[in-house]
This record gives C-alpha cells, sequence and structure tokens, in this order.
C-alpha cells in the first residue's frame, strides 16, 4: 500500500501529480491537501459522490483552475497551466461528458475538428478530406470501433459510440494524459461495457488515465488505482491488488451511512 | 460506405444514390426552384420569362438578394443572425457616395475605404456578440436602427436632401461601373452583379466545404462548448463571419450606387429578412450547424423567380411579399419533411 501523504518516492516516474493541493472559492474549500499520481498506461479512477470536489479536480488537472496551494507535476516538472488549451498543448486531454463532439457534423469532421490536415499552399489550402476520411476509419478501426461510414453525422451514433470517437480522437492527437469526466453515467449497460473497453484500449497504448466517476462498479472493472474523494478530502487510495469490489462499493458509499439507509427504507415499509 | 470486404451492420439500411442526394440540404430548394420556374412560365403574361431576356431580369434580383443571402448563410450555420445586412447595403452606399461627392475622392479609393468600414462594422458586430454573450438577433438590431438613424441624419447633414448624388463625374467612375455595374451579354443585358453572385457562391461553397475554417463554422454553430474544448477559436471565427456579413451587403451597395449614380437614404432596409427568408429556403437551420451556400443562392434564386414573375404574370407586384411569406412556411416545411424522411436522427 502506498501510503497517503508520502509521495516523495513516485512523483518522477508518474505521468502527472498533485502534491498537497488545495483550492479556495473566497472561503469555501473545495478541495483541501489532496495528493494523487497517475502513471502511465495505467487507469487511475477518482471516485466520488455529487459535491465530493470532482468536478474541480478535473478542472485543476486540465488547466481550467490553478490550485490556490500545492503543486501540479507533469513528467516530474512542476507546472502551470494558464488554459484548458496549454494543458492540451502539453498532451493532457480532456473528455467532458456529451460535450466532446458536434452532433450534426460527420465522424471525420469531428475527429479532426481543430486538428485538420491540410494539403496545398495558403490561399488554396483545403482539408485533406481523403487522408482524413481514411485515418478516421482506421484509428476507430484500431480501436474496434466500425462507425462504417465516416461521412455520417455524430448524432446517428449511440452515445457510447460517440464518446469513443472523443477518446480516440485525444489518443490519435498524442495525449500522454487522458482525463475522462463521468464517461459513462449517461449510458446504458451495455454503452458502459463498450465505452470501458475503449478506456482500457487507451491504457494499452501507454496513455495515462484518469477516470472520473461515481460508479464504484465502472471504477472496479478496469482501474488500477484507486482515489476515493469526499468533500473536499482524499479519504482513501487504493491499489487493485488490496481490495474488492464490495470494499470498494462500501467505501463509496460511506460503509455505516448506507446501512443505516437501508434500516431505515426497511422499517418504512 | 464501408471497403467490400467488411461485414454490413444488420441495423444500417442501405443508403443507394437516392437517398444520397435526397440527404443534401439544397435539394428542398432546388425542387422548389424548379416548381416556381414551372409555375411562372405557365402564368407568364409577356411570352419573355422562359427566355433569356426574362432570365437576364430574375437573375439580376437573385444575385442582388444573393450575394448578400450566401455570406447570411455562412453566418447562420456558425450560429448567428445579422439583421443589420440589409440597412449596411444604404450605408455603405451613402458612405462610398459622401467620400466620392462631399469629400472628392475618387471612386476606386472609396471603394476600398468602404469595404474598410463594412469590415469593421462587421467586427463591432461579432465583438460586441461574442464578448457580450447577448444574442445577435438583439446586437444587431441595435446596429440595424442605429445605421438607420445614421444614414438618414448623416446624409440631411451633409446634403440637405436624403440621397446622395454627383458620383458619376468623379474620377474612375467608369472602370468602377464596368466592373461592378455594367451589363455584360448584350442585347439580353445581364448584369455584372450575376457574375459577382456566382463567384461569390463558389467562393463560399469552396470555403465552407472544403477548408479548416468551414470546418470550424459547422463547428462553432453547431455546439459552441464542443468545438471551444477541441480547440477551434470560437470568437475569432463568429467575428470573421459577421465581417463577412457586412463586406456582402457592401458590395451590394456600392453595385447599387454605381449603377443607378445615386443612393437612397432608405436603401436596403426591410432586405435583411429576405436574405434570412434566402438562407432558410436554402436549408439552413435556424439553430446554426447545418445549411449550404449553394442552397442560399438557389433560394435567392426562387426570390428573384418570384418578383420578375408576379409582374410578368401580369398581377399587382404588392403580392410579392406574401408570396415570399407563402415560400418561407412551404420550404421550412418540406425542409423538416426532408431531414425527417431521409436523415433518421438529425434535428
Amino acid at each position: 500500500m502506498i501510503e497517503t501523504g508520502d509521495i516523495s518516492d513516485f512523483v518522477g516516474n508518474s505521468a502527472l501529480s498533485l502534491k498537497n493541493v488545495t483550492m479556495r472559492f473566497g472561503n469555501v474549500i473545495a478541495l483541501q491537501d489532496v495528493s494523487m499520481h497517475v502513471d502511465s498506461g495505467s487507469i487511475t479512477c477518482v471516485l466520488g459522490d455529487n459535491g465530493a470536489g470532482k468536478s474541480t479536480l478535473i478542472k485543476i488537472l486540465s488547466g481550467v483552475y490553478q490550485p490556490s496551494e500545492g503543486v501540479l507535476t507533469l513528467g516530474g516538472n512542476e507546472e502551470k497551466f494558464s488554459s484548458p488549451r496549454e494543458a492540451l498543448s502539453r498532451g493532457i486531454a480532456t473528455v467532458f461528458q456529451d460535450l466532446a463532439t458536434v452532433p450534426l457534423m460527420s465522424v471525420w469532421r469531428n475527429f479532426f475538428l481543430g486538428n485538420e490536415p491540410t494539403k496545398f499552399p495558403w490561399p488554396l489550402r483545403v482539408i485533406d478530406a481523403k487522408y482524413a476520411k481514411i485515418t478516421c476509419k482506421k484509428e476507430l478501426l484500431d480501436f474496434g470501433i466500425d462507425i462504417r461510414d465516416p461521412d455520417q453525422a455524430v448524432g446517428t451514433l449511440s452515445g457510447g459510440e460517440r464518446q469513443a470517437v472523443a477518446i480516440a480522437r485525444a489518443v490519435h492527437f498524442g495525449a500522454n494524459v487522458l482525463i475522462l469526466d463521468e464517461p459513462t453515467s449517461a449510458l446504458g449497460v451495455k454503452q458502459s461495457g463498450i465505452v470501458l473497453k475503449y478506456v482500457k484500449q487507451a491504457k494499452e497504448r501507454g496513455v495515462a488515465v484518469v477516470f472520473i466517476t461515481h460508479n464504484p462498479q465502472h471504477a472496479f472493472l478496469v482501474g488500477d488505482r484507486f482515489y476515493l474523494l469526499n468533500r473536499g478530502r482524499m479519504i482513501a487510495e487504493y491499489d487493485r491488488s488490496e481490495v474488492t469490489r464490495e470494499e470498494l462499493v462500501k467505501a463509496m458509499a460511506g460503509g455505516a451511512e448506507l446501512e443505516a439507509l437501508a434500516h431505515e427504507l426497511e422499517s418504512m415499509s | 460506405m464501408s471497403a467490400a470486404t467488411s461485414v454490413p451492420d444488420e441495423r444500417v439500411a442501405r443508403t443507394g444514390a437516392f437517398t444520397r442526394i435526397m440527404r443534401r440540404p439544397e435539394i428542398g430548394a432546388l425542387m422548389g426552384a424548379i416548381v416556381v420556374y414551372i409555375f411562372f412560365s405557365t402564368a407568364d403574361t409577356t411570352g419573355n420569362f422562359m427566355g433569356i431576356n426574362g432570365a437576364a431580369r430574375w437573375t439580376d434580383v437573385a444575385a442582388t438578394t444573393g450575394i448578400v443571402a450566401v455570406a447570411v448563410a455562412l453566418l447562420m450555420i456558425g450560429g448567428e443572425f445579422d439583421l443589420s445586412a440589409g440597412v449596411m447595403i444604404g450605408t455603405s452606399g451613402l458612405f462610398a457616395g459622401l467620400l466620392i461627392s462631399e469629400y472628392n475622392v475618387g471612386v476606386w479609393p472609396a471603394i476600398g475605404l468602404t469595404f474598410l468600414f463594412a469590415a469593421a462594422i462587421g467586427f463591432i458586430n461579432g465583438w460586441l456578440v461574442v464578448t457580450t454573450g447577448l444574442p445577435s438577433f438583439i446586437v444587431t438590431l441595435a446596429m440595424f436602427f442605429s445605421l438607420r438613424g445614421i444614414n438618414l441624419g448623416v446624409t440631411k447633414l451633409l446634403t440637405d436632401t436624403v440621397r446622395v448624388t454627383d458620383v458619376d463625374t468623379a474620377p474612375g467612375f467608369e472602370s468602377a461601373r464596368a466592373v461592378f455595374a455594367a451589363e455584360i451579354w448584350q442585347p439580353y443585358g445581364f448584369k455584372m452583379a450575376v457574375v459577382w453572385w456566382i463567384l461569390i457562391t463558389i467562393l463560399a461553397t469552396w470555403l465552407l466545404t472544403r477548408t479548416k475554417f468551414g470546418n470550424w463554422i459547422f463547428a462553432v454553430g453547431g455546439d459552441k462548448v464542443a468545438a471551444r474544448n477541441t480547440g477551434v477559436p470560437v470568437k475569432r471565427t463568429k467575428i470573421t463571419l459577421f465581417m463577412f456579413t457586412s463586406m456582402s451587403a457592401a458590395l451590394v451597395g456600392i453595385i447599387s450606387l454605381l449603377r443607378l449614380r445615386s443612393m437612397q437614404a432608405g436603401q436596403g432596409v426591410g432586405e435583411e429578412f429576405v436574405f434570412i427568408i434566402a438562407a432558410v429556403v436554402g436549408g439552413c437551420l435556424l439553430v446554426g450547424g447545418y445549411g449550404s451556400a449553394i442552397g442560399a443562392s438557389i433560394g435567392a434564386a426562387i426570390i428573384g423567380m418570384a418578383f420578375i414573375g408576379i409582374a410578368y404574370a401580369g398581377w399587382n407586384t404588392d403580392w410579392s411579399w406574401l408570396f415570399l411569406g407563402l415560400i418561407l412556411f412551404a420550404a421550412v416545411l418540406t425542409n423538416n419533411f426532408i431531414s425527417r424522411r431521409f436523415q433518421g436522427s438529425r434535428r
């Protein structure tokens, strides 16, 4: 088990880490003394209920906020990102729930959005559509997604496939760290399974994945390390080898609280 | 259109050539144009509508509408409106006319300055929309009424009348007129505006479907947040579209000024909705993210045929506006039907 707080020995080889990060908004403390680290080629799950501080954590990792205290390191070096764009240029890609693709645009246009491959010199510069379509189809096939026709609108894909396009896109454009904000929360059981498969694919390509969720079942299926966030504090940290699914679910639900709730519900009926 | 070797997905119905054609955003407008053309050809009392003479007339109306409608279509695909596009025709014509007649600027330098001025107005529209976050409907409505007041006020102040004249004695007038307002292909008398209209339609279609910027237009109109998350410069894209719209209106303003040799202070007011009608008839969605430049041009052609067709049919031209209203409604219904029938889940 890695002792919480003892971080000096792993900062060197982890892709991304937070050291004693505190985030305050006025007199509200959203995160307090949070430390975590994310390794390349592994999936780090951050579990927390509503209001636990997950959103704040994502925004610090992706460069939207700068922490009030503490440091963020990338590849062992201390970093300060002034914008999400800067974090992106340093290889940290964030896939936000349902906010990653434009439904009316075709799959290949979405895939290359903001990074369009071009040919011919300006002013005749155009998108190399043929290359884009072939590459998009191939990249998605490598991820195990057969999108049939890269010309179809993303809105015609299922929710899981849409998330997958966003994930494959981030990996294709060289993300070293991939932050996934609740990628399965709006999906059914089967669709969630598909997305989890793609999350694992990203890991196998050597990407450091941060998987943020309130669903311990999904986290346990793919996670290598688990952090539990509650009321702005990191309350527990487990390695995959030292925790069972039941323990994780129980810890996540607040153990005793859940039992109390069960009694209460029983007495009602 | 997956490779022949891959197993077809059983959930995906085969899309034939017919469905692929029906999926084009401008298909509704094209069918409408054919219907309108046949309708006015049969209603025609002069025997000219179907001929080249008639075409020279309706393409002129279509061209002066279409030049701005194409830019308005790009702006609408980008998710915004410009209600000041009509009055900008008057503003830019007056601006060029006053430079020439009151300040003795040559015609060509005045044209250059007018495009710069129009770009600045477009920039203000766009900058206000992206920084205040107010709907472009409100921002450009304010610009519409401001310019309308300025047009009248400044013209009266400088000329004591409500029109600018005496531009045809300035140096460069004849050469500028040859480029912007001449008649070509005699004896039929097609206008140069038609050439500009076709050029702008081709350019806009190329920009929209082939370039990076075109991709960004669809993205900022389709989902602003997703576009920003993927690194598209949303503000820059929108401001540029507003500048294109104002500059296209300036082109029509300059064409009118050179053609009529004068400019009325009220010119262009009311046209803004005609442009929007042309764009919507051409398949643009009001919510943005979808549409085509060719579609807007076909929409403009329908409007041109209607205006000239009604006159050729011997009816009172007051009825044109009723016709525009009906065309708009029919087009939106048809486009909705087509998209539901052929697009599946598309909005």
